[in-house]
């Protein structure tokens, strides 16, 4: 599956890509082994605290693009955690919700599309000014007009 | 009203743009209608029974006359002539088709308009009094803060794919004509002993299903904190609501499910877990911009009585009639709020003509400072105008046929489109609404009467509130005939309560007359003739007026 990270398709690596629970049992005793895990949209991310600094992807899975609990996830993640690994979202990851993801703090993109590179660069520029802060680092409306 | 300054002209011209290419791979082809579905619902279009129909936010119910025109001009160009007011003081257009509602949103967006958040799981549009900032009883005018709502909800990049679609009402006044506390979020301004305003936070009221009336989880969030404590309110929300079945994802489900005091609980924990860096910072200049644009305008100094009204009551019945009935006190002496009733005899309530909001608009900009509502309940306001200018403001809408005398009275009914539209609805609404304005059109009969606001939905979804009417009037489909439940009790104000079913369905031609019953024993039972229905009701409870519904059978 094409991954789009900063924009382009990169490779992925191979390594195991843990559940939470597995994850939860191996991380204590063999980081090494646990670089990379999956968030289901009924997990807690709060649970990955203590070893965000290991961690080189978390997944976060949107079985149905309606289901919006994983901006939710990423959100907690980038800007209450302060996780600065890959945030990649995997599963019914569509066009037309890229710029709110963006905005929420993924940085790569599982699309199912052989033009996905240009299906991203095309959806994330159709806006360019947004009222919230957010996992992005734009500061909002609010506080760019008394700049 | 607000303008909008770069940003917000920005935002709106982009999502044009971005709905007109979404509407160009639809109609080449590229996309199905399957997947088409999530990209119109994001704009307020939905495909109805008959076409594809448009819905158009107007924030906080306000216009002005540019933006009125526009919408008079839309109707003519694009539509059959006419428009429908929402409950959630939007506008709708049933006949707009898929190929022009770009160019509609193009045209929208020169006078400061668009069709955002009035569909899918978002945030909608927020709704408000109509009478915000003209009110006596206001303790602030509620716009500037539902003006930073809009702006904060818009496209937010977490709450943009909710369990469900999700509805804020705030109000400035003791009297609720908001409707806060059967919204998904109600925000009651009030004032704390220091004297700064703040929010009374009231979560988990709603209508639909399973209605209910929400819950206070906080009786003062202060102004500066209000954004980001709304934020742990809808995180709560979209990580702990319902997916799993539509019926039961709304916020009221999570509440009623969790507990109120869980649920604050989980909301509080929330907000003392944010730190700094996740604050919305919301400076006071920027609060201190929006406010400016809802200055009061600027009113003569008046005397509370005008004598050229005095006279022109004396000398015409149809205008005392209408001024007693639809213009209320102003907090200026000298003008009145004048409620422009949309729901003349016989007519579907809500509907109006391209060349009536034209000539409402005329009279916004010539009486009321430019200045024109849309409110919940489907009619029109100018809420600034002269005592001295009544009589001329009521001789057009006369001649428009939008001076009909009976808001807040029997015929003034809240009505959803029903199936005659909708292809939700399991019966029709229209019909059953006409024939009780027919039943009661003599405005003596109706004045006797007093305040009873009647609501009708043709659905379980209750678009047409019937919930929260004193009488509520459910449209439901029984082995393919149309029957008519019949609630009693309900209110939307402060005393916010649910309707009571009061026994088995009426077939649609007994319902007037079965009304008719109930209205009587109404008048024989109260103690005196300003004891409203609504009063009656409390005082006595619900049998005898259950046994007049059934009296005839």
């Amino acid at each position: 599956m094409p991954v789009i990270k900063n924009g382009e398709i990169v490779d992925t690596p191979q390594g195991e890509i843990h559940t939470l629970g597995s994850f939860l049992e191996t991380a204590p005793n063999d980081i090494e082994d646990a670089r990379a895990v999956r968030l289901m949209p009924d997990d807690d991310p709060n649970a990955l605290e203590p070893f965000l600094g290991e961690i080189e992807i978390i997944e976060i899975s949107f079985p149905r693009y309606t289901d919006g609990r994983g901006y939710s996830q990423a959100q907690l993640l980038r800007r209450r955690l302060g996780y600065t690994g890959e945030l990649r979202a995997v599963g019914d990851v569509l066009r037309d919700q890229l710029l709110f993801m963006v905005r929420s703090g993924f940085d790569a993109f599982e699309i199912e599309k052989p033009d996905a590179a240009e299906r991203f660069a095309a959806a994330v520029k159709e806006m360019s000014v947004f009222y919230q802060p957010a996992a992005d680092g734009e500061i909002g409306i609010f506080a760019r007009r008394h700049a | 009203m607000y303008r909008y300054d770069e940003f917000d002209a920005q935002i709106v011209k982009e999502r044009a743009a971005q709905f007109r290419g979404q509407v160009e791979r639809r109609l080449s082809g590229d996309i199905t209608e399957d997947q088409f579905k999530p990209l119109r619902l994001m704009n307020g279009v939905y495909l109805q029974l008959h076409a594809y129909m448009l819905r158009i936010a107007i924030p906080y119910g306000q216009l002005d006359s540019r933006k009125m025109r526009k919408l008079a001009h839309i109707a003519r160009t694009y539509d059959k002539s006419y428009g429908h007011w929402t409950t959630r003081q939007n506008i709708q257009f049933n006949w707009v088709g898929l190929k022009d509602i770009p160019d509609v949103l193009d045209e929208l967006a020169e006078v400061e308009m668009h069709a955002i958040q009035t569909s899918g799981n978002c945030i909608r549009n927020v709704t408000s009094d109509q009478f915000a900032g003209a009110a006596a009883d206001e303790i602030e005018d509620p716009r500037p803060w539902c003006e930073i709502i809009r702006q904060w909800s818009t496209f937010h990049p977490e709450f943009s794919f909710l369990p469900r679609k999700f509805k804020f009402a705030v109000t400035g006044a003791d009297t609720d004509r908001a409707a806060v506390r059967v919204h998904d979020i109600g925000l009651h301004m009030r004032r704390n002993d220091a004297g700064e305003t703040g929010f009374e936070v009231i979560v988990g009221g709603g209508q639909g299903r399973t209605p209910h009336v929400g819950v206070t989880i906080n009786p003062f969030v202060e102004k500066a904190k209000l954004l980001d404590y709304l934020e742990a309110i809808m995180r709560v929300y979209n990580r702990f609501g319902r997916r799993d079945n539509k019926y039961k994802a709304r916020i009221k489900i999570l509440v009623n499910e969790t507990g109120a005091e869980e649920f604050t609980r989980l909301v509080e924990e929330e907000f003392a877990a944010q730190q700094s860096a996740e604050k919305i910072t919301l400076p006071q200049a920027e609060v201190d911009r929006i406010e400016a644009y809802f200055e009061p305008p600027a009113f003569e100094d008046l005397p509370e009585v005008s004598d050229s009204f005095v006279k022109a009551s004396a000398d015409d019945e149809g205008f005392a009639h209408w001024a007693k009935t639809n213009v209320r006190a102003h907090k200026q002496p000298g003008y009145g709020m004048v409620t422009i009733s949309c729901k003349p005899i016989g007519k579907p309530p809500g509907d109006v003509s391209d060349t009536q909001m034209e000539i409402a608009a005329d009279l916004a900009e010539q009486y009321s400072f430019d200045d024109i509502r849309i409110t919940h309940e489907q009619n029109m306001v100018l809420p600034h105008v002269k005592l001295d200018d009544l009589y001329a403001v009521y001789q057009a809408l006369s001649k428009a046929g939008l001076a009909t005398a009976n808001y807040e009275l029997i015929s003034d009914i809240i009505c959803c489109p029903g199936l005659d539209y909708c292809n939700l609805a399991n019966a029709r609404s229209i019909p059953v609404a006409q024939d009780l304005q027919n039943k009661f059109a003599d405005i003596e009969r109706q004045e006797d009467i007093g305040e009873l606001k009647i609501k009708i939905s043709g659905c379980i979804n209750a678009c047409g509130h019937h919930h929260v009417g004193h009488i509520g009037i459910l449209g439901v489909d029984r082995k393919g005939e149309e029957f008519y439940q019949i609630t009693f009790g309900g209110r939307s104000d402060e005393l916010a309560s649910i309707g009571q079913i009061a026994g088995p369905g009426l077939k649609q031609e007994d319902v007037p007359d079965a009304l008719e019953r109930v209205i009587e024993a109404y008048r024989d039972l109260r103690s005196k003739p300003s004891e409203r229905f609504i009063d009656v009701l409390d005082r006595l409870g619900h049998e005898p007026f259950k046994e007049a519904l059934y009296a005839g059978n």
